[in-house]
This record gives structure tokens, sequence and C-alpha cells, in this order.
């Protein structure tokens, strides 16, 4: 106000100065945590900061090393696995289900309820409750053997070729009612007359489906994707609790091994490294889905 | 179904209504109930939603068992002698590390963060939703789209600078330490949760309050507040359940003392030393799952809505 006074425009600084005020505690969240943090983590990964951070620069050293670690192999082969099949199957199990919740049916409160309920616990209980389950000596496999198949095996937690199944096993079930609820609403905002003029035309439902629907949904899709995506990288809580890596490490994921090497085993450059690829493979999966959800959304309309 | 309807309307003239609906076709085609289509429907819906409830099944019947039934039966049969001892010892006795006290110190703990952090993080998300949605200021954009993205970026990469610069200002290690965190990890979504909600309130609304001489604190303390209230409990559910559900932050930025509740029960469960207790391990978990359980079966509906919006975050 004293500003449009004294010159007769009003003042840039001032205009508006209690929304800037109101907006520090974000500015300063966005640029100095998410912004300056990245980068800071980014430029120490190129230095061979072991106990405490220091900046001697070694290049790519620590990405070397990484790249030669089993444990960190492991870790990707593991999260390409974990990921590759979770997103097919919330995809799949989370659009089957919705669609059997879209016909109209009874119950379909209790029906939802009892879906989504495992989204609202943590990891950590996932984690233990499937680690109950699946222990070999109480859990799925002795009631299937009590029941007369002597020879059933079913212990994936204790099978280093096989753990991961294990683990996504528990994540499908603590993740697909999310999934469910996602692709339930994009099926109800898909106009009635579409699923009329394919009955009136005589096409069954399953290809109404498969080509008419799910193409209609392909934003639906591609945001559930995004947000599966994004969950798979950090995974970290569910393995800690479940295996807590093992057997061996085979179970580990690279969100555990930046956190083993930054708290436990004092090796700053190592995590810094790891925790940049990370950033990188999220970097891949948002890009573009960005780009086609904002930046290429002019063209598109 | 319509025909009750019909009926409770036409109170009196409940006779001359039957007689209408019986001798004129209406509604929809009646469907037999048992066609094989429903069978295979109800079927399909009826074997995953056993999948779904098992886990929680054998988790209440654990729990309800002595040790020595667990070692001789089998995990779903029910309990042939209900003892509560399990519940008692997770929450009292059981043990993490050198302490004796259970599960309850977690779970004051995870009190003493969930509640501050809550309140805290909306309060500010909120007013700088308000100031995003209706006084956008030059740069304001820019500084918005850093915080959406980075909702996407992995915690990991950001850990250490922030305990860097908790460090710093000495509160690494307290509650205090934590409950920043969170606020901080909760920003992104919430304000983008109190933007698209306060910008889709009638504009009219804000420019009238403008003219009568209101402020940017009046506008938003008079006006915009009594409106949102469904916009701010969604915001509750979508923190409580996100913040007690933590684990991460809560082993990185606390000492074993501030332990929340989720850290002290991977410790209790999966301690290597002593015979394993599943009966206690298992009362343990569902103690832990408890309160975002009854915010999920408390708030239903806005439970989807929360979650539907906050699911970037997760």
């Amino acid at each position: 106000m004293t500003g449009h006074a004294k010159a007769g425009r009003p003042n840039q600084f001032l205009r508006n100065l209690n929304s800037k005020i109101a907006s520090i505690p974000m500015i300063l969240t966005a640029v100095v945590i998410f912004l300056g943090g990245t980068i800071w983590t980014v430029v120490y990964s190129f230095t061979n900061s072991k106990l405490l951070p220091r900046l001697s620069f070694v290049g790519l050293d620590q990405y070397y090393r990484l790249w030669a670690a089993p444990r960190w192999i492991v870790s990707i082969e593991n999260l390409a696995i974990y990921g590759i099949f979770s997103m097919i199957f919330s995809l799949v199990i989370g659009f089957v289900l919705a669609a059997l919740m879209d016909q109209k049916i009874r119950f379909e409160n209790t029906f939802r309820t009892i879906f989504l309920y495992p989204f609202a616990l943590s990891f950590i209980v996932t984690g233990l409750v499937w680690q109950w389950l699946l222990n070999p000596e109480f859990g799925i496999q002795s009631v299937v053997r009590s029941l007369g198949w002597t020879t059933f095996n079913f212990d994936p937690l204790y099978t280093p070729s096989i753990v991961i199944y294990g683990v996504l096993i528990a994540a499908l079930w603590q993740g697909t009612g999310l999934v469910m609820c996602l692709m339930l609403a994009g099926l109800r905002g898909i106009d009635e007359d579409i699923w009329k003029a394919a009955r009136v035309d005589g096409i069954p439902m399953w290809k109404t489906y498969l080509f008419v629907v799910i193409p209609m949904m392909r934003p639906v899709f591609i945001t559930t994707l995004v947000i599966i995506a994004s969950g798979i990288v950090k995974v970290y809580d569910l393995v800690v609790a479940q295996t807590s890596g093992g057997p061996g490490i085979a179970s580990e994921v690279p969100a555990k091994y930046v956190y083993d090497y930054m708290f436990q085993a004092q090796n700053l450059g190592q995590g810094f490294a790891a925790s940049t690829m990370m950033l990188v493979t999220v970097a891949i999966v948002v890009i573009p889905w960005a780009y086609l959800e904002f930046g290429g959304g002019r063209n598109r309309v | 179904m319509s025909d009750t309807i019909t009926l409770k309307n036409a109170n009196g003239s409940g006779a001359a209504v039957i007689d209408k609906t019986l001798s004129e076709p209406h509604g929809a085609k009646p469907r037999r109930v048992i066609s094989g289509r429903n069978i295979m429907l109800y079927g399909t819906l009826f074997v995953a939603a056993t999948y779904y409830l098992l886990p929680l099944y054998v988790m209440v019947v654990t729990s309800l068992k002595g040790m020595p039934e667990i070692r001789l039966g089998n995990i779903f049969a029910p309990p042939l002698e209900i003892t509560f001892e399990p519940w008692v010892k997770a929450w009292a006795t059981a043990c993490t590390g050198l302490n004796c006290d259970g599960l309850s110190r977690g779970f004051w703990n995870s009190v003493r963060i969930t509640v501050p952090s809550t309140i805290f993080s909306i309060a500010v998300a909120s007013v700088n939703g308000y100031a995003l949605a209706n006084w956008r200021f030059k740069g304001a954009d820019f500084f918005f789209a850093i915080l959406i993205i980075g909702a996407f970026i992995p915690y990991q990469v950001m850990i250490y600078p922030i305990v860097i610069v908790l460090r710093d200002i000495g509160i690494y290690g307290t509650l205090t330490g934590l409950i920043l965190v969170h606020c901080i990890f909760g920003m992104p979504i919430l304000t983008l949760l109190f933007r698209n909600y306060f910008a889709s309130l009638p504009v009219e609304l804000f420019k009238a309050a403008r003219i009568d001489g209101a402020g940017f604190w009046q506008i938003f303390l008079r006006i915009m507040l009594p409106m949102s209230l469904p916009i701010f409990v969604v915001a509750m559910i979508l923190q409580i359940t996100g913040i007690w559900n933590d684990f991460l932050f809560g082993v990185v930025f606390t000492r074993p003392e501030y332990y929340p509740m989720t850290v002290q029960l991977n410790n209790i469960v999966n301690s290597v030393q002593g015979v394993k207790e599943y009966n206690v391990n298992m009362a343990a978990t569902i103690l832990t799952g408890l309160v975002p359980l009854v915010v999920y079966f408390v708030s239903g509906r806005l439970f989807v809505r929360g979650i539907a919006a906050g699911a970037v975050k997760g």
C-alpha cells in the first residue's frame, strides 16, 4: 500500500506480502530440502565420504564400486522382479476386482471395505503377518502338509531363489485394494451409453472391456502405474519386517542398501551413490509421465 | 425395494398403490438370483475376500492362543483355550533391547509424534494452499512445481542432508525433529489438496470479501476455514494413518527411547535372542495396526478420498 502511494505503482516485493510470508514454509521445503538436499546428495555421491561427509572428489569411483558389489546387483534384480510383477499383478487384480465390483453387486460396501483395509496397515504390520503365514513350520506349508500332501513345499521366505516372491505376495495383499479403488473410480466415470451401445452391437462383455473400456481408461491406468512405480522404488519397511534382507542377501532392495551403508556401515559415499541411482530410476519413470500429462497436453486437446 | 418405498409414501392408500404396481409393468426386468453368471461373480468375490481377510483372522486367532497350542496346531485353527496373556505381555512387558516395558512406550511415542505432526502440517499446508489458490504471487508456481516433483523423489535421497540440518539446529534424535520431518514430507500432498480445494470454491465469495475490505488472514479465517471442514477431515485421515505407519523416518531421526510404535514392533518381533513367542508377536502386530484400522473403519468413504488424493505420497 505505501509503495503504491509513493511510486505510483505497486512495489513488487510488498505486493501480496502476506501471501509470501505464508508461503515461506513451502518455499523453504521446496528449495532447501527437496532441491538443495537432492543436489547435496548427488554432489557428495562423487566423493569418498566415509563416516562423515567430506568434499574430496573421486569421480565415478563410488558408482564403479556400487555396480561391482554383488549385494547391489541382487538389490537391483530384486527390485526389477518385484517391480515388474507388482505392476502387472496390481493392475490385473485391481482391475478385475473393480470390474466385478462394478456389476451392481450387493454388499458392495462390505467387499470394498474388505479389499481396502490392508492398505490402512503399515508395511511393518503387513510384513510381520505374512512372515507368520509363510512360516514353514506353522504356516501355510504345514497346514497343507497336515491335510495329506506331505511333500508340499511352500516356504518362499526361506528359499533364496524365490524369497522376493514372498515379499511380493504381501505387497499385493497390502496394495491391490488401492488400485481397485482407483480403477473403480475410473470405471464409474465411463458413460453408461458406451455399455448400451456395445450391448446393442452384440459385443461380448469381455471384448467391450478389453477394446473399448480399457483404452478409454488410459489416464487412470497411467496415474495408477506412476503411483505404483514410485512406491516400488521406495520399498523398504516391508523387506525389513518380513525377511530383514535374508536369507543371506537374497531379498535385499536398493532402499535398504542405502540405509545400511549410510547409517550402519558408515560408508556414506556408497549410500549417496546408491540413492542417486534410485533418483535416476524414479526420474526415468516420472519424466515421461509428466511430459505426457502436462507437456503434451496442449497438443492433445 | 421400490414397492416398499411407494407403500411408505402412500401411507393410507396402500392398497391402491399395490394394485397399481401389480397391474402395470415397472422397474427393471427381474434378474434370476441364481444364475451361472452370479455364481461366478460372487464366487470370485468371496474367494478374493477370503484372501484379504485370512491374515487378519490368523493374527487374531494366534494372539489368543497359548504357546503350547501354537506349537501343536495349525495357524488357522481357532483357539481351544482363549487367553489374553499375550496381549498383556505385548503391551506391558515385551522386551526391545534393554527395555522391557512392551509396546506401551512406543504407543505413547507414536501419539506424541502423530498428534502435533498432523495438526502442525495441516495448519501450515492449508495456509500455503490458500495462498497458492487465491493470492498467487510471481514465482509461486515455480516453488509449487518443485514441491510436487519433490513428492516423487525417494526419501533416501534427502535423508542425510536432513540429518545434517537437524543436527545443526540441535534437534536431531528428538521428537521435535521427527515432527518437523513429517511436516516437511507431508507438505507436497497436503498443499496440493488444499490448493485444489480452495481453487474450487466460488471466486465471487473471495472477491466480495475483498471489496468489503477483508485482508489475507481475515478471508482465510472467516470465509475459507468454515467452508473447508471436509477437506480438513480428509487431510487428517491422510496424515494420521501415514505418520502412524511410518517406519523409515522413525528409525533414522529418533533415538531408541523415542522410537515410534512401528519401529518398536519390528524390534520386538525380529529380535534374534530368546524364544519366539508368536502369540505375543501377533498381539503386538494387531495393537500397532489398531489405530489406522480404527481410522479406516470410522472414516469410511472419506478414507478412500484421502488415499486417492494422497497416493502420491505413499
